[in-house]
């Protein structure tokens, strides 16, 4: 076992792919930031609001205000930093703090493709990416190195194979198969876009995109991992990626997505491309001239593997804890966040939270308007644990007012692909007596459907 | 090696050649419901005729006015007081229509603001100067300041007397026919709007984006039943949202016994525009609304016929106003239980159509510019 470890960790490859990757990653990550800053979301996603959801356990992460742009700054900073390799480690450990703590601020801007850039990004401050075509290489002699273990690339390739293969199997339901749901939904309402508009409106292009979304997800990584198959795996990448940039507000995932998948070519490929990079900046040919080592002796891989190791583990196993709670998925969202289900289902949902006095009996109605913004109140609708942050909230505020002996409640309906709404939270339970917990939540009443599969 | 990376090369042209394509269409929609259509039913069959009656309405009340203040005399009173109701039974069937120049102008809050300010009111005349431009006077104009002008000034005698005898008489004629003009200036900018350019604009903005004017039609038309039928006529004064009834909220609070049949006429109008169907007999309407649309996309809705089930919940809610007082004021003192009844009908409304109905149309609510995935 120790043997199979030590060769594994030792063994060589070329470090043109994890260069190529790193100063890939860099300007679409530094080109995220500036798209996010152009597109005012700072100001409205992060400042406007007067409340944050947090994540469990990150509440006393302070707010910024105006010193988001900042936080945002230095993110866009270190990404550039990143780019061009100069102070590599500190500039991924930077923008994987400053990038995380950005989406740790409100829960309500949760999107998969944030959670896999931090979790892309943990897993380069393990990796020597910075020993190839970087700044720092050319400045310091000692990291220089044509060659790096095999599985730093290897580990890249592991975390696009989990996110692909996991947002396959979360597919196998029956109302994604069965019913073509939440497609059937979707897809119609894209009836002007050129060409495929038509189309859209059609139930067996619903289960074609169904069932295609499925299959594609499932088998891409094993197209992309064996030679034979990975010219024509990307071309898959590439129109699958575009078709869901075409047909869905996506921002940059798919191009990270198309763009990540380039890691899967060889050694050679990925020369080539250095060597492009090279013949647009004439000044970048100093690659070629300087001499490198041809082993990288960077002394942290040392723990290095063992950290990639467990990471991938966790990886592996976090998106099943679903499976420790009763009911149905969907419906309680219960372990349904950092899992890969991606663009799963169609939810929609009307909370009217109801503030009580318990001695008095007198009650009144909540306007979510007064304290949300129409995207959080959209994203609280449908969650339990944005309710049940809410109400402690709404508990907190009008008890600052003066009101007393107070109990929350909450009248909801949600509607889950199609179905017709249904009450959502028990509207007999008072939310203040409530902590937010890891256990099941029981105050979330019946899903009255089932909904087959993984 | 070198053959790849041109392949892969060309893979990023189509990339830019796609990208390239965001928001370039223009095409007619190409799928089995024709939302052109409905734009047509609603434009020309509905909102149009609605604002140009409400127009008519509003010269009749202007006339009024005039003769009133000219000679007021209980006759001319009653005179003003029916045309004034008439034009805001007529202002009920557009007030959800905030669109186009309707929105910039900021219309319903500008003709139906309630409670009334009467101190600023009164401040206003006894001052003898006003600019009811100012956003601050938003609660001093519209139809509630003319209630309380042409009801809420003690018995008639006393109110005649105001404008008669009073000592700012001629202050009180002004600032009621100030009122009046303003509204009509409103609506005919509204109207005039529509008629040159935007009804154009607006039919043939099929688009399927948060932008495209079905997507705004229906969240205007959602908001408004939401906050201003709802909530403000029904859901304030009971006291859904403060724990104590609020009778002073009603809308026309100083004859407050028309509060209902305003109501009725409102939610009417909501049921005719949910079905499509044309302001009178002149405007027969084309068969388009959000009934037939959701029809269409039945399929989605697994054996429940959704647009069936909101028009049983109007007439559910219907049955339930019936009951009701014609002063709200006096039924939130009688037997709030009964507002609060009529209210938790609207209500089951608010849920089928804005969770229900959006989900089967697909349309954000009060759109979200931000990333999905």
């Amino acid at each position: 076992m120790k043997v199979t470890y030590n060769t594994y960790t030792t063994k060589q490859t070329k470090a043109a792919p994890l260069a190529v990757f790193r100063v890939l990653f860099g300007f679409m990550m530094l080109a995220s930031i500036i798209r996010f800053w152009a597109n005012g979301w700072i100001q409205t996603l992060y400042i406007e609001p007067t409340f944050a959801f947090s994540y469990y356990g990150f509440d006393w992460l302070p707010l910024l205000g105006n010193y988001t742009y900042l936080l945002f700054f230095i993110c866009g900073l270190a990404a550039f930093s990143i780019a061009i390799g100069y102070q590599y480690r500190i500039a991924i450990i930077v923008f994987f703090l400053s990038f995380t703590y950005i989406e740790l601020l409100d829960k309500t801007t949760y999107l998969n493709h944030y959670y896999f850039i931090s979790c892309l990004s943990f897993l380069l401050i393990f990796l020597p990416a910075n020993c190839y075509y970087s700044i720092d290489a050319l400045r310091l002699k000692k990291i220089r190195a044509k060659n790096v273990s095999a599985w730093t690339i290897n580990s890249i390739k592991a975390l696009l194979c989990i996110v692909y293969l996991y947002a396959g199997l979360a597919k196998l339901n029956s109302d994604w198969l069965l019913e073509a749901m939440p497609l059937q939904i979707w897809l119609p309402s894209k009836y002007d876009i050129p060409l495929l508009g038509n189309m859209l409106q059609k139930q067996w292009v619903h289960y074609a995109f169904s069932w295609g979304g499925a299959f594609y997800d499932l088998f891409i990584p094993f197209l992309l991992l064996y030679k034979p198959t990975r010219s024509i795996a990307f071309v898959l990448v590439v129109i699958f990626h575009l078709l869901t940039r075409v047909l869905f507000p996506i921002g940059m995932f798919p191009y990270i997505m198309i763009i990540s998948t380039l890691i899967f070519f060889n050694a050679h490929f990925h020369e080539r491309i250095l060597l492009f990079f090279s013949a647009i900046l004439k000044r970048l040919s100093i690659f070629n001239r300087v001499s490198f080592l041809e082993v990288n002796r960077a002394t942290n891989y040392k723990i290095a593997p063992y950290v990639v190791g467990l990471f991938i583990t966790v990886q592996l196993l976090l998106p099943f804890r679903y499976l420790m709670y009763p009911g149905e998925l969907f419906w309680t969202e219960e372990g349904y966040r950092f899992s890969w289900r991606v663009m799963l289902m169609e939810k929609a949902g009307y909370a009217q939270f109801i503030v009580k006095n318990t001695k008095t009996g007198t009650q009144f109605a909540v306007n979510n308007s007064d304290f949300l913004t129409s995207f959080q109140e959209k994203q609280m609708s449908t969650q339990p644990d944005f309710i049940l942050e809410y109400a402690h909230y709404l508990g907190t505020h009008f008890k600052s007012q003066g009101h007393k002996n107070i109990a929350v409640h909450v009248e909801s309906y949600v509607a889950l692909n199609g179905r017709l709404s249904q009450p959502f939270i028990n509207p007999e339970v008072n939310l203040l007596d409530i902590e937010d917990t890891f256990k099941h939540k029981d105050w979330i009443l019946e899903f009255n459907d089932t909904i087959q599969g993984i | 090696m070198k053959k790849n990376f041109i392949y892969v090369l060309s893979c990023f042209l189509l990339i830019v050649v796609a990208c390239g394509e965001d928001d370039s269409s223009e095409q007619a929609p190409s799928d089995n419901f024709d939302r052109g259509a409905l734009l047509v039913n609603w434009a020309d069959n509905i909102i149009m005729p609605g604002y140009d009656n409400l127009a008519i309405t509003l010269t009749t009340l202007e006339v009024a006015t005039q003769g009133f203040i000219d000679a007021p005399t209980s006759v001319s009173l009653e005179e003003v007081r029916s045309s004034w109701l008439a034009s805001y039974l007529a202002f009920q069937r557009v007030s959800m229509f905030e669109l186009g120049r309707a929105e910039t102008l900021n219309y319903r809050n500008r003709l139906n603001v309630y409670p009334t300010n009467t101190s600023e009111i009164e401040g206003y005349i006894s001052s003898n100067s006003w600019n009811l431009e100012l956003p601050s006077t938003i609660d001093s104009q519209g139809f509630p300041a003319i209630d309380y002008l042409l009801y809420g000034l003690g018995t008639d005698q006393e109110l005649l007397d105001k404008y008669t005898i009073g000592a700012n008489a001629s202050s009180y004629k002004m600032y009621l026919l100030d009122l009046v003009t303003t509204m009509q200036t409103l609506t005919n900018e509204v109207s005039s709007d529509w008629a040159n350019g935007f009804r154009q604009t607006y039919v043939s903005n099929t688009s399927s984006s948060a932008s495209g004017a079905v997507d705004q039609t229906v969240n205007v038309f959602l908001y408004y039943y939401e906050k201003a039928l709802r909530a403000g006529k029904v859901g304030i004064p009971a006291g859904v949202f403060s724990g104590t009834p609020l009778p002073q909220n009603v809308e026309s609070l100083h004859n407050e016994f028309v509060s209902k049949q305003l109501l009725l006429e409102a939610l009417s109008a909501t049921v005719s525009f949910f079905n499509g169907e044309g302001f009178s007999s002149d405007f027969p309407g084309n068969g388009f609304g959000l009934n037939t649309y959701l029809d269409t996309l039945n399929s989605v809705k697994d054996g429940s016929d959704l647009s069936v089930l909101i028009n049983n919940q109007f007439v559910v809610a219907f049955d339930k106003i019936d009951l009701l007082d014609d002063s709200f004021v006096s039924q939130i003192s009688n037997d709030n239980l009964k507002m609060l009844g009529a209210y938790d009908e609207l209500q089951r409304n608010v849920i089928l159509m804005k969770v229900d109905m959006l989900q089967a149309l697909s349309i954000d609510v009060d759109y979200i510019d931000a990333d999905g995935d």
